[in-house]
């Protein structure tokens, strides 16, 4: 009886969790979607958003997203997966012990922290060193690259630990040096692994506001080079939302609907490879 | 509230133009505004408790202590995009402007901008104090704040000659203020005259003094 009780109650919990996700989900379509309609799908990729006198594009933010997180990998992977394979490979039980904690723990400084050492030392050394403004595309994929690295380090790790100790020892046992067996076997075979941790850097990199508005210098235009300012998703939902009201609130939410719809995309892909061993 | 305990005001935000509304179709009893009401929104009791004074900051160390509108506009519509032809320093000008739905951005567009457009290019915050972090760190930024935030890390510049000093705020010698107004459907009764009547009180008023307002009783309309 008692365990027929605590199931009910699990499930109960169990689903509450799902319904809060669908109602949000919801919430957000129902309040966004119309819009798109309303203004056009024409209107709404387009480049000029002045939501306060019926310009709803957002062609430039979705660019803008786009540029922050490919710039963001273009830092997070090099660093994660070296990190990952140094860790995975090269070191001892006991400086993983020490390091893996250490990396993961980055994870836990909250976004406003990156942001605000974003702008005390890598935007003024930025507008110093290669001009512009300091608030770019440039300060905003460093600060991000930063942010995604423990995802991609602790998955790809995982996933490297992951490959059977045989694949090394035939790789070895037919003459290939540690090198080739790191890049010619090991990342083969951790190949969906890394992959998955990529994509969730991607996500984590896609979603992250507070710290690249404090960075990214928030300027609509779409930037010409990666000293520029550049405008996310998710900045402008922040930005505005304050004192948004009517259509303006309405685009807002549009914009959501569109993050979301990119961000359950890269959480599918992710879940498709992780599960295709 | 310390002096009148057991009164409940709920404050709801969402900017000038909410306010309004809010006054207009009876949600709330007091509404406020930072901007005049325009043409259809006209039929309310308005009550003016404060002026803002909007300043043009620039860094510290720029030598420019005067601008005209004409090139305030231009920095920010994308006219002018580099110092050369203002102090004679070749570098480009960083100008930072509020999110679109700000008080403070409309009021700048309406007594700066006038028909033009503020640039997509312009740096974007949601905040004065975004805005003046920025120019405060920034040797080439222009941006706009309330003139009570302006603090010595950066500097106020005078617009046409006149400077955003208190004197020629009162007089309203420097044009670019806004009004703080109260709102009301009819005459005031029970709390809510009580609520006015605090805010015009000698006391009421030195508070708004206090956080960097021009009060209303101060103000010299001649």
């Amino acid at each position: 009886m008692k365990d027929k009780i605590a199931e009910k109650l699990l499930l109960f919990i169990a689903l509450s969790a799902i319904l809060s996700l669908l109602l949000i989900t919801f919430f957000i379509f129902q309040q966004g979607i119309p819009l798109i309609f309303k203004a056009g799908l024409g209107n709404f990729f387009a480049l000029k958003w002045a939501p306060t006198r019926g310009g709803f594009g957002i062609l430039s933010m979705i660019v803008g997203s786009l540029m922050v997180t490919i710039g963001a990998l273009a830092v997070g992977i090099p660093f994660g997966l070296a990190g990952a394979i140094f860790l995975a490979e090269f070191s001892s039980k006991t400086i993983q012990k020490t390091l893996k904690p250490i990396i993961e723990l980055l994870a836990g400084i909250p976004s406003v922290v990156y942001g605000f050492i974003g702008i005390v030392i890598l935007v003024p050394f930025i507008r110093e060193t290669f001009g512009g403004p300091g608030f770019s595309v440039l300060a905003a994929s460093v600060i991000l690259g930063i942010m995604i690295l423990p995802t991609i380090v602790s998955i790809s790790y995982d996933a490297l630990l992951a490959v059977p100790n045989t694949y090394r020892e035939g790789s070895y046992a037919l003459g290939a040096t540690k090198w080739q067996t790191i890049v010619m076997v090991l990342l083969h075979a951790a190949r969906s692994g890394i992959v998955a941790g990529i994509i969730l850097g991607m996500g984590r990199a896609i979603g992250e506001t507070m710290a690249v508005i404090m960075i990214a210098g928030n300027a609509l235009k779409i930037p010409g080079s990666i000293l520029d300012s550049v405008r996310t998703l998710t900045s402008t939902i922040a930005l505005e939302l304050g004192y948004a009201a009517g259509d303006h609130r309405a685009a807002l939410f549009a914009c959501g609907s569109i993050l979301f719809l990119i961000i359950i995309v890269l959480n599918i892909i992710a879940i498709r490879i992780t599960s295709r061993k | 509230m310390e002096e009148n305990p057991g009164i409940v005001i709920n404050v709801q935000g969402g900017g000038s133009t909410a306010g309004i509304q809010a006054t207009l179709n009876r949600t709330c009893d007091i509404g406020s505004s930072s901007r005049n009401l325009k043409p259809e929104e006209r039929g309310l009791k308005v009550i003016l408790i404060a002026l803002d004074g909007i300043a043009v900051i620039l860094h510290k160390s720029s030598p420019i202590d005067d601008l005209t509108v004409e090139q305030v506009r231009g920095m920010f519509s994308g006219k002018i995009r580099s110092w050369k032809d203002l102090d004679g320093q070749n570098k480009a000008v960083i100008p930072v402007t509020r999110e679109e739905g700000s008080g403070t951005r409309a009021s700048f567009e309406d007594m700066i901008m006038g028909e033009e457009d503020i640039s997509d290019a312009c740096l974007v915050q949601d905040s004065n104090g975004a805005v003046r972090e920025i120019i405060a760190t920034t040797p080439q930024g222009v941006g706009y704040i309330s003139v009570g935030l302006v603090d010595d890390r950066e500097k106020a510049v005078a617009i046409g000659g006149v400077e955003p000093s208190l004197a020629n705020l009162i007089t309203e010698k420097y044009r670019f203020s806004r009004p703080f107004l109260l709102l009301l459907r009819e005459e005031p009764t029970g709390n809510a005259k009580r609520f006015i009547e605090y805010v015009l009180s000698p006391e009421g008023q030195e508070l708004l003094g206090q956080s960097g307002l021009i009060p209303a009783n101060q103000v010299v309309v001649d």
